[in-house]
């Protein structure tokens, strides 16, 4: 009985009748084996190629300028990251170059874990674009949190703070689990539904006569500041004025949890399960519809937990016009994506988005003379977004650039190996 | 013997009994309650909703227990919100209620619910053929910047109306290239092509108008006057857009396109079993790739609406849709793939936006909360009140070529 069953293979999932590959966790499993690093790299790539053809189109000037003034763009993008910090480095915060890397990981921080989100949930067969519903409520309970209990001691409050805004966001993802497991309403539809519905709610609460807005000027829509005894604390960059703050080894931490959870736990395994194929879960035993609920919620929880260390790290107050201009929530969908929904992909997806956001948004209203405008810069951001989205889900172009790669060098494999049996 | 029992054995009672028939009574109770107190009935006290709504929700309640447990729980809640707003409804002053509840709301419903039947409808041709369209949101955020633009431009509607067509059509086209061809997983697809339609609309708005309102003075979609049809139909039909129209029209054309023509028996196969298509002949590819870019055309007409309509009155914002286009894809499948089916779905998301709209005259700081009123609605309906709905057999799956 030497005959490889399919099975064996944790990576190898059967195809259906047709030939076309079942769920989509069995998708990203078919990719993960191959192309490895190359890929997402080569993905990012096309996507900055094909983002510069907008900016080649708004440029004048002769063709020549234009790809000229797109280089130089990404270049100026590159800056405003903080990333040219590499050449001189320097832990003074007044260095720009540092000062612009800092701001990145900040939003790096705030990336993994919508990034972690939007993998989990993958992870487990669904797509949970409710990822900014979910952070959005988070950070309205953060928010809450700290507000309401100052006076408290630091460490209690809070933990008090992150505790509730994690479970928050995992009772919000929890409706759209509970809605598929009861009732089979698709999760892409209901938590996109739930991102509207928390965007009006935070809109509300935080603007004109809403429950936690600031309590000094009325005419004012944002909320209080946290109490000082809420708020993380910065290891590089002054406290108050968006140094970084331990938020970033929490995001790394749970990191950590995410990798544990699905590789050495029984929670882990019963989701993966479930991911791959739900009718095989179940009669293997797993309680599916458990598993839904659940892998939504922890989903959930990592992007309520997105929100209150953004709220407690580093915003302290919201406004009601910020609710809408937020982007994090759903550029976790493509740090999820780029990163292959593994922990070590979304460290790198999330730094990546990081870099980009910040770099397009912030980054360039300080360089003289943008190609790109700091106000185009978030819509920059969202077409590369959508790009890499888009080239990410295409199967068959990742298969294609990976054969054709060994199509160009088939000496170089040798001879294909007849019976791995051999070589063991 | 008993003439007592023998009585609840007739055919009549029997079928009163079924748990469809007080699932749908206790459903209908419920939406009663709510319009208790609305000029045709105007019950001021407050006992009467209250009753309307309880009455409903028990025959919720008893349907549930009858096995139809989906239906008897929209009962349920149909009689629990019936209450609240018929309290609601009460205890407001009669001028409030006037200036919620008038001819001009069923114009409203109307005006809101054209974007989205052009939404769903274009969404129908293209998941009737076997291709999940997430991104009918994005194509109606191009078909709304590139239409204000073409009309800007060109200084003409028409023309922005064709340009936003053809914007709505490439970025489908893209997205079909990509679900078709590259038989990508057409929800990630989708949400790619979301993202990038508000890319590109946001980067060249801010790009060709520096960030600016549009000027003033963009032609806008004509408004059709009507006179002479007496006050209510006057106020609800006499002065509506003429996308409107066309897009009534529309629910009408494509049931014939797609119930009763030799080309809609090609799409529906496509969409329910393309192997089988393939082997009598029709070429699925081309069939998909053509119902995915006039889907995002009929996308486009219904983002041109949104800008160039009476809402947008000439003016581009950033995201402009607002979920409108999820909403219709929630419609589509709340009214089962069907044109007719949509149509209903559409015209009640219209009814809740402007409800929600009209509410706002209650409460100033809760008027924004009221915006999420029609999320909620579509929340709760495609969690599912009346039945599964049964979505084309080969929806969402790749075809390959063999």
């Amino acid at each position: 009985m030497t005959e490889p069953t399919p099975t064996n293979d944790p990576g190898l999932v059967p195809p259906a009748e047709d030939g076309s590959i079942t769920t989509f966790a069995a998708r990203l499993a078919l990719k993960q084996r191959s192309g490895g690093f190359l890929v997402p790299l080569a993905t990012v790539l096309l996507a900055f190629l094909m983002g510069g053809v907008a900016i080649v189109a708004t440029q004048h000037g002769s063709i020549g300028t234009r790809i000229h003034n797109a280089l130089r763009a990404y270049n100026q993008i590159f800056d405003g990251a903080g990333l040219n910090w590499i050449a001189h480095p320097t832990t003074s915060i007044a260095d720009i170059a540092a000062y612009n890397l800092s701001q990145t990981l900040l939003q790096t921080t705030t990336l993994i874990l919508t990034g972690l989100a939007v993998a989990f949930a993958f992870r487990c067969g669904m797509f949970n674009i409710g990822g900014q519903g979910q952070y959005l409520v988070g950070l309205i309970v953060a928010n809450w949190l700290g507000v309401d209990f100052a006076g408290m001691a630091t460490l209690p409050h809070i933990l008090i703070a992150v505790g509730g805004a994690t479970v928050a966001g995992a009772a919000w993802a929890g409706i759209a689990g509970l809605l598929k497991a009861t009732v089979g309403a698709h999760e892409v539809i209901s938590t996109i539904m739930l991102n509207w519905i928390a965007l009006w709610v935070a809109t509300w609460i935080f603007g004109d006569g809403g429950p936690l807005q600031n309590s000094l000027n009325p005419a004012d829509p944002v909320s209080n500041p946290v109490a000082h005894s809420a708020q993380l604390p910065t290891f590089w960059g002054p406290q108050g004025f968006q140094g970084v703050d331990i938020g970033l080894f929490i995001a790394i931490g749970a990191l950590v949890v995410f990798w544990v959870l699905l590789n050495r736990t029984t929670v882990g395994y019963e989701v993966k399960a479930v991911g791959f194929n739900p009718d095989a879960a179940a009669y293997g035993g797993i309680n599916v519809k458990k598993n839904l609920i659940r892998a939504m919620a922890i989903s959930g929880g990592f992007a309520g937990l997105a929100g209150a260390v953004d709220m407690l790290g580093y915003l302290y107050k919201y406004g009601s016009l910020d609710v809408g201009v937020s982007q994090v929530g759903f550029l976790g969908i493509a740090v999820a994506l780029l990163g292959r929904n593994t922990a070590g992909g979304t460290l790198f997806g999330a730094f990546f988005f990081g870099a980009l956001l910040y770099g397009t948004n912030h980054g360039l209203q300080v360089i003289q003379h943008p190609v790109v405008s700091a106000e185009a810069g978030g819509d920059f951001t969202y077409i590369i977004q959508g790009l890499v989205v888009l080239f990410v889900g295409a199967d068959l172009l990742i298969l294609y650039f990976w054969n054709s790669r060994k199509k160009l060098r088939p000496r170089a494999r040798g001879k294909p190996v007849q019976a791995p049996e051999a070589a063991a | 013997m008993n003439t007592w029992t023998t009585r609840l054995d007739n055919p009549l009672s029997v079928r009163l009994r079924d748990a469809s028939v007080t699932g749908y009574a206790g459903l209908g109770l419920g939406v009663f309650a709510a319009f208790l107190a609305i000029p045709p009935i105007e019950a001021r006290a407050v006992v009467w909703p209250i009753l309307a709504g309880i009455l409903g929700a028990s025959l919720g309640v008893w349907t549930v227990t009858r096995g139809r447990r989906r239906l008897g729980w929209g009962a349920v809640a149909a009689g629990v919100i019936g209450i609240g707003l018929g309290i609601l409804a009460t205890r407001s002053s009669a001028g409030n209620l006037s200036s919620v509840f008038d001819a001009t709301l069923f114009a409203q419903t109307l005006s809101f619910a054209t974007p989205l039947i052009f939404g769903a409808i274009g969404g129908m041709f293209s998941e009737r053929s076997g291709v999940v369209n997430i991104g009918l949101e994005g194509m109606m955020v191009m078909g709304a910047f590139w239409g204000v633009y073409g009309a800007d431009k060109g200084n003409s509607w028409a023309l922005g109306l064709v340009v936003a067509m053809g914007a709505g059509g490439l970025i489908a086209l893209v997205y079909a290239f990509f679900a078709i061809q590259l038989r990508s997983d057409q929800i990630v697809g989708g949400t790619g092509v979301n993202f990038l339609a508000v890319g590109i609309t946001g980067y060249f708005f801010v790009t060709l108008y520096h960030n600016n309102p549009i000027p003033n003075g963009v032609p806008l979609l004509p408004n059709v006057h009507i006179a002479g049809l007496g006050h209510f139909l006057e106020g609800s039909i006499g002065d509506l857009n003429i996308l409107t129209w066309a897009g009534l029209a529309l629910v009408v054309v494509s049931y014939v396109v797609m119930f009763k023509t030799p080309i809609g028996l090609r799409i529906r196969a496509c969409g329910e079993h393309p192997r089988a298509a393939d082997t009598v002949g029709i070429n699925v590819y081309a069939i998909r790739y053509g119902c995915v870019v006039l889907s995002g055309v009929l996308a486009a007409t219904g983002g041109i609406y949104l800008s160039e309509g009476p809402q947008g009155n000439g003016s581009f914002l950033f995201d402009m849709p607002q979920g409108v286009g999820f909403i219709a894809l929630a419609a589509l499948i709340f009214g089962n793939w069907r044109p007719a089916g949509a149509f209903a779905a559409a015209l009640l998301f219209g009814f809740s936006t402007a409800i929600g709209l009209r509410l706002q005259v209650y409460s100033a700081s809760y008027a924004t909360l009221f915006n999420a009123l029609p999320f909620i609605l579509t929340l709760i309906a495609v969690a599912g009140v009346i039945g599964r709905t049964v979505a084309p057999a080969a929806d969402g799956k790749p075809y390959a070529k063999q």
